[in-house]
């Protein structure tokens, strides 16, 4: 058996492809909440509610009519969109006036509510969601065995993160969309309606962290809590990169999903804490972030 | 950050701090009769969340930050009094004296780290560091993890008052709360609580004005630490237990909703919320779960709807400040 710094290579790139793992995880909702953030000017707190809503649907479409995980990674973040969409127009809107920690304070409010109700009715015990049989299996490597849905999850959101990147910062709609952020009442003028793109926007970012969800699904176990378990996390992440940079919030992810798979070999008691010091330690020398303006 | 305390807006009038000082004589009161009325011990935690939430408004209200993260200084302070009664023997003032210095001391540390950056940013890294401060309490050996420190004796105040009785325990509680009251009112009204709200309504100005606002927010955060702890002690000797539950994110969501039922920036309303809080959760324990959903909802109704809180409506109805 190879051995990289003591460790046998077997235990460190398991753990590395784990880290690869959580922070393709961190990415797709640390980049929802950039997305969102960036055009409402809202922390959203339910984003970890939604992710776990996402998980429960395509949980949910599997037990009660047979729909398989294909189809459900389309419909789930449809679903949860529309969720998504309905909250930020019977909610959200009335909001954008105040100031931004009642944004924060409502989204709170509703993951708990969402939260709740999926303990009251499946407890907190996690529930199994199969692997899908045309992933299943994995490749040896030779020095690591690599499970194919595991590596799919990491393809999979690169592309997703990448292809949000590229919507925004490329293309006319995103154009509109940035354009919105800077000065909204110059865009309407210019005939774009901007409260609708607002409205999708919510919606799209909630899509995003359900189409996480449904990833997650197979890997960890559906469970209610599983939302707000990681999102503390993500807002460490963001806090890190800054919400300024939509690449920097991509990148941050998958960068402190890395960092905390190592130390997960080199110094396991502080796996859970070491993207918190690393945040405190970002603080201290670069206050607005890696990615922050500002 | 003006909008998120709106309903201050009342001068500091002697006619103003009559109607405060009525309302102190009436709680004041209140408080003395109650346990002929009330289950001490429910009075007991009522009263010392509404410590904790006078603590959290005291910078939510004040200083126009949102800490997402008060459950580090109320449950730390927990585990440290419960470890000095039954570990160290020591009396209960004395622990409950030295685990508010040690929340003040995590108030430092934290709160250097949490004003480096403002608004929302604020609030996701008091949670953050909570949330890590919660994984340390789950690894660290003294807190004895998922079990907590259980059967913590009150012990003796001041070596004398044998704290055991519920009754000799609930006016400690009361002179602990109205103490702490009355110090969060004289910081309100001092000419530092005028800076702090100098920083609530435009902190550039006050930074043009000649004001190192980073110290005053600094010195804030820590008073609100150091007397959530206070709370979070307190409550560690009434029930003779420090357990996770006091170090969990949803302790830190708690004393924001309290606050936020009773009134952002009023002087009485945290103690309202915590209340209503503390009641609903005691008489509505028999729904299990749904207690966390009718939370979620309190909280969405308050924000669309409610948002000057109980206290702030009355004050806003009557024209006069609470």
């Amino acid at each position: 058996m190879i051995e990289i710094f003591g460790i046998p290579s077997q235990a460190l790139f398991g753990q590395l492809l784990i880290g690869l793992i959580n922070g393709s995880f961190y990415a797709l909702l640390s980049l929802g909440l950039a997305v969102i953030f960036g055009m409402l000017n809202i922390i959203n707190f339910a984003h970890g509610a939604q992710y776990m809503l996402g998980a429960f649907a395509a949980y949910l479409l599997l037990q009660l009519t047979g729909i398989g995980y294909w189809p459900a990674l389309i419909l789930a973040p449809i679903l949860v969109g529309i969720v998504g969409i309905v909250i930020e127009r019977t909610m959200l809107q009335w909001l954008y006036k105040l100031d931004h920690l009642y944004g924060l304070l409502l989204t709170f409010g509703l993951a708990l509510v969402i939260e709740g109700v999926f303990r009251n009715y499946y407890g907190s015990s996690g529930l199994p969601y199969q692997v899908p049989p045309s992933l299943s299996g994995g490749h040896n490597l030779g020095f690591m065995f690599l499970p194919n849905y595991r590596a799919w999850v990491v393809v999979a959101s690169i592309i997703v993160c990448f292809g949000t990147w590229f919507v925004i910062e490329k293309t006319r709609l995103g154009s509109y969309l940035r354009a919105a952020t800077e000065n909204p009442t110059l865009v309407r003028a210019f005939g774009i309606n901007v409260p609708r793109m607002i409205t999708l926007t919510y919606g799209f970012g909630a899509a995003l962290a359900a189409f996480a969800g449904v990833m997650a699904a197979p890997i960890y176990n559906v469970s209610p809590q599983m939302g707000s378990d990681i999102i503390i996390v993500v807002f460490a992440v963001v806090v890190i990169g800054g919400m300024g940079s939509i690449m920097g919030a991509i990148l941050t992810g998958f960068a402190l999903g890395i960092a905390e798979g190592l130390t997960k070999v080199f110094f396991p008691e502080a796996s859970s804490t070491v993207i918190f010091v690393i945040m405190a330690i970002v603080l201290l020398l670069r206050p607005a972030g890696l990615f922050g303006r500002g | 950050m003006a909008s998120a305390t709106e309903t201050i807006t009342a001068p500091a009038t002697p006619a103003n701090h009559r109607s405060e000082m009525i309302a102190f004589a009436i709680m004041a009161v209140f408080f003395v009769v109650a346990p002929a009325l009330m289950y001490p011990i429910f009075l007991m935690k009522a009263l010392c969340f509404a410590i904790f939430a006078c603590a959290f408004n005291l910078l939510i209200g004040y200083v126009g930050l949102l800490s997402f993260g008060h459950a580090l200084f109320f449950g730390w302070a927990a585990y440290f009094s419960a470890h000095m009664l039954k570990q160290w023997g020591l009396t209960p003032e004395l622990a409950i004296i030295l685990s508010t210095i040690g929340a003040g001391g995590l108030g430092i540390v934290a709160g250097a780290l949490a004003i480096r950056r403002q608004g929302i940013y604020f609030a996701m890294i008091t949670l953050a560091l909570a949330q890590m401060a919660f994984f340390f309490a789950v690894q660290a050996p003294f807190t004895h993890g998922e079990d907590g420190i259980q059967g913590v004796h009150r012990g003796k105040l001041f070596g004398l008052f044998d704290l055991s009785n519920d009754m000799s325990m609930y006016f400690f509680v009361l002179a602990v709360f109205l103490g702490s009251f009355l110090l969060i009112y004289r910081i309100i009204y001092s000419p530092f609580g005028e800076v702090l709200k100098a920083i609530r309504e435009n902190e550039t100005r006050a930074i043009s004005l000649g004001y190192k606002t980073e110290r005053y927010k600094l010195l804030a955060f820590v008073l609100s630490a150091a007397l959530s702890g206070l709370a979070g002690a307190t409550k560690a000797v009434v029930f003779q237990l420090a357990s996770l539950t006091d170090v969990h994110w949803t302790m830190s969501g708690e004393v924001v909703l309290m606050t936020l039922v009773g009134g952002l920036g009023t002087v009485f309303g945290p103690v309202v919320g915590a209340f209503v809080i503390i009641a609903m959760q005691s008489y509505l324990a028999g729904f299990g779960q749904w207690v966390t959903v009718i939370q979620g909802l309190i909280f969405v109704a308050c924000v669309l709807l409610f948002r000057r809180g109980v206290i702030g409506e009355i004050a806003h109805f009557l024209k006069i400040r609470l």
